[in-house]
């Protein structure tokens, strides 16, 4: 009997053992795959997480960038999200109306000093924290600028609509580049938005009515967009930028073979750069076009899903992760803008008077939104197929007005996307 | 100017020959394009290509590509279970498929002929349109595992390959060539009192090596391009076929020279495949006039 009671007690207290040293799973999804660095970075931040405590272990899951929306939509379908999901900045507000995200429940004094950019929120509530935030800059080289006496523009004094345009022109006449200007429209998809959507803010108009993001009428076909759109149209129209059938190939490195003069890219395009002109290389403003000038912001950010039955352990995951040495790793490894300054400091290319710290300041500064609505993902594909068939000749009114009854119809099909 | 003599047969053959060579270089550039731009840095990969030196393998050469996209990915992975979930799937479809042909052709039975016409029309219904409602579906499916039971086929070989056994082009293609097939064959082994597998399995099938290659090479490029379907419905990297893992090398910054290096070691199976059955393929297209 007494050795009956014995191995009850012990396997009872191996149970009990087992069970307070077993954590519980959390799984993960990840855009990263084929990233080498990135997976590294997040693969060190899980691991840390997992080590550093006993309650949690995170499981990790990463997915190429190109189908990672897709496999998302398609495991929310199946009712197969995972805990934890990272999610593009102005994708959230349609992920969290559809019902995949829930509102994130984290420490919100631990991101007061996050840049803006990096805090998704809709309808009043966070959804989704960025560890990074991205941002987008005229590069060029300072001897290019000398070289044809044109103004190194600053963030307090912008280049204005006319003397860029100038600018352009005047480099264009020399004969010495394929294009002055390199808009990148071999990047279709998202860029579109992204990088020329603040060109359109910058002159007045939107891609929505963020009044009541109910229409898009008057924002996106009013005086202001059409005057965009037919400048947009002229840049093409005079060979300053390369069209729509710009070689991928001569995207990513025509500036740095010479081809272009300026080159309106990334800041994860810029390390690079650097490496190639170093101190010749300018990341400069947005040029102002008479409403200030605007740059686009919001990158991936963290999120917990809808169906996760440990969103306290999610987000435990995510504040671990929110530490200003693994902000800096990021940037390290990618060149991602850190969302602190003290993380900025703890980097080599954005710390006070690094080679990239005008990006940092770019994000502070000039950044803005996409517009924050459920009904963003149709509005940037119309946006697009809009600019590409103006830069490709067709009318300027016509062809915003037909993009404006587009967006409107979706949003009078999703009963106003919850607005 | 000299006339050409339509009845001087050497120079019509010569004109033939140039034609033809004209094509097969047409066709062969891309391969040797992608092949040689695999062994090429970047750099050198982009300044070629405004020119004839693209198509060939000068200046650095070297393996790096390949090394570094087995380094970005598990290409060996992806590649075994994009051949597994072919090979399946062929010789899974090959059986089902014929098997059903041959009831719709030699077997009387009531209704074969409405049947026969609903599969031929699901050939114009596009898988996209049937993907949602087959994703919910598969998500609901019980299997009996090594787990035990259990619900769904979400991230499994399974879920890749059992939709895709029966298609009604692959039914089409069997009954057409039956068809053709002489009917005393089969009349006079029934008189023999062969049965019906019997003559599937003896006659039927060993008469059919045209058939089967045709429906075997269609099949095998369907499946091995498969891209949408195991998006949805594989989230584990250890399931995922080649085509979902080329979207590993579409990085911001891409590296063309891996993309090419992936490209060319996923597009070696499929070109095994193809000259294993050739023979039978050709002879199939002239005798039964089917393209593929």
């Amino acid at each position: 009997m007494t050795r009956t009671n014995l191995m009850a007690g012990t396997i009872l207290a191996s149970a009990l053992a087992t069970g307070a040293a077993a954590q519980t799973e959390l799984s993960m999804w990840y855009h990263g795959a084929g990233n080498e660095v990135e997976s590294e970075i997040i693969n060190r931040i899980v691991g840390d997480f997992n080590e550093s405590q006993d309650e949690w272990e995170v499981s990790l899951q990463s997915f190429p960038q190109g189908s990672y929306n897709d496999s998302v939509i398609a495991a929310a379908l199946a009712g197969n999200l995972p805990d934890i999901l990272d999610v593009d900045g102005p994708v959230m507000p349609n992920w969290a109306w559809s019902g995949y995200l829930q509102p994130l429940p984290i420490d919100e004094s631990l991101i007061e000093n996050f840049l803006p950019g990096t805090k998704g929120e809709w309808n009043g509530e966070l959804y989704s924290i960025g560890l990074w935030d991205a941002a987008v800059a005229m590069v060029t080289r300072q001897s290019y600028l000398d070289q044809f006496d044109i103004r190194v523009p600053t963030l307090e004094e912008p280049w204005t609509l006319e003397e860029f345009d100038a600018a352009l022109v005047k480099i264009k006449e020399s004969g010495e580049f394929a294009y002055p200007l390199d808009l990148g429209m071999a990047w279709t998809g998202e860029w579109y938005p992204y990088a020329f959507s603040p060109f359109l803010q910058s002159f007045g108009g939107d891609i929505v009515d963020r009044e009541t993001y109910s229409t898009a009428e008057g924002a996106l076909n009013g005086d202001a967009a059409v005057e965009f759109g037919e400048w947009w149209q002229s840049l093409f129209e005079r060979d300053l930028v390369p069209g729509t059938s710009q070689d991928p190939a001569d995207r990513d490195n025509g500036f740095v073979e010479g081809k272009y003069a300026i080159s309106w890219n990334g800041n994860w395009a810029a390390l690079n750069i650097l490496n190639e002109y170093g101190d010749d290389t300018l990341f400069l403003p947005a040029p102002d076009f008479g409403n200030g000038p605007v740059i686009g912001a919001a990158s991936w950010q963290f999120g917990v899903s809808a169906t996760s039955e440990h969103p306290e352990g999610a987000a435990a995951f995510i504040e671990f992760a929110l530490q200003d040495e693994y902000l800096a790793a990021f940037s390290n490894g990618i060149g991602l803008i850190p969302p602190t300054e003290s993380a900025a400091e703890m980097t080599e290319n954005y710390k006070e008077g690094g080679p990239m710290a005008a990006f940092y300041e770019l994000s502070e500064s000039q950044a803005k939104l996409r517009p924050v609505t459920p009904g963003y993902v149709v509005a940037a594909k119309v946006f697009e197929k809009a600019l590409a068939d103006i830069a490709n000749g067709a009318d300027v009114q016509d062809t915003l007005d037909a993009a404006v009854d587009e967006i409107d119809a979706d949003i009078e099909r999703n009963q106003g996307y919850g607005h | 100017m000299a006339q050409i003599d339509p009845s001087n047969r050497g120079l019509r053959l010569a004109v033939r020959y140039a034609v033809l060579v004209l094509i097969a270089v047409i066709f062969i550039f891309p391969l040797v394009f992608m092949v040689v731009s695999s062994l090429k840095p970047d750099q050198q990969l982009l300044s070629d290509t405004g020119s004839l030196r693209a198509f060939l393998p000068v200046g650095d050469i070297s393996l790096d590509n390949y090394a570094a996209a087995f380094q970005r990915a598990p290409v060996g992975l992806f590649i075994f279970n994009s051949v597994l979930v072919t090979a399946v799937t062929v010789v899974l479809s090959l059986l089902v498929c014929s098997l059903a042909a041959f009831a719709f052709v030699f077997l009387e039975w009531r209704g074969s002929g409405l049947l026969l016409s609903i599969i031929l029309a699901t050939l114009i219904v596009p898988f996209e349109t049937i993907a949602i409602p087959l994703l919910l579906i598969v998500n609901q499916l019980p299997w009996i595992g090594l787990d035990g039971f259990t619900t769904g086929w979400l991230n499994s070989y399974r879920v890749q390959i059992l939709p895709f056994v029966s298609d009604g082009l692959t039914i089409f293609l069997f009954v057409q060539y039956f068809r053709d097939l002489p009917r005393e064959l089969i009349e006079a082994s029934r008189v023999e009192g062969a049965s019906w597998w019997m003559i599937y399995r003896r006659i039927v099938m060993p008469l059919s090596g045209p058939v089967l290659a045709t429906a075997a090479i269609l099949k095998f490029l369907v499946m091995y391009n498969q891209y949408l379907w195991p998006l949805m419905v594989v989230q584990e990297e250890g399931y995922r076929p080649v085509m979902v893992g080329l979207q590993y090398f579409f990085q911001l910054n891409r590296a063309w020279g891996e993309i090419m290096a992936y490209l060319s070691l996923i597009t070696l199976p499929v070109l095994a495949f193809y000259f294993v059955l050739q023979r039978a393929f050709i002879s199939s297209i002239a005798s039964t006039g089917v393209k593929g």
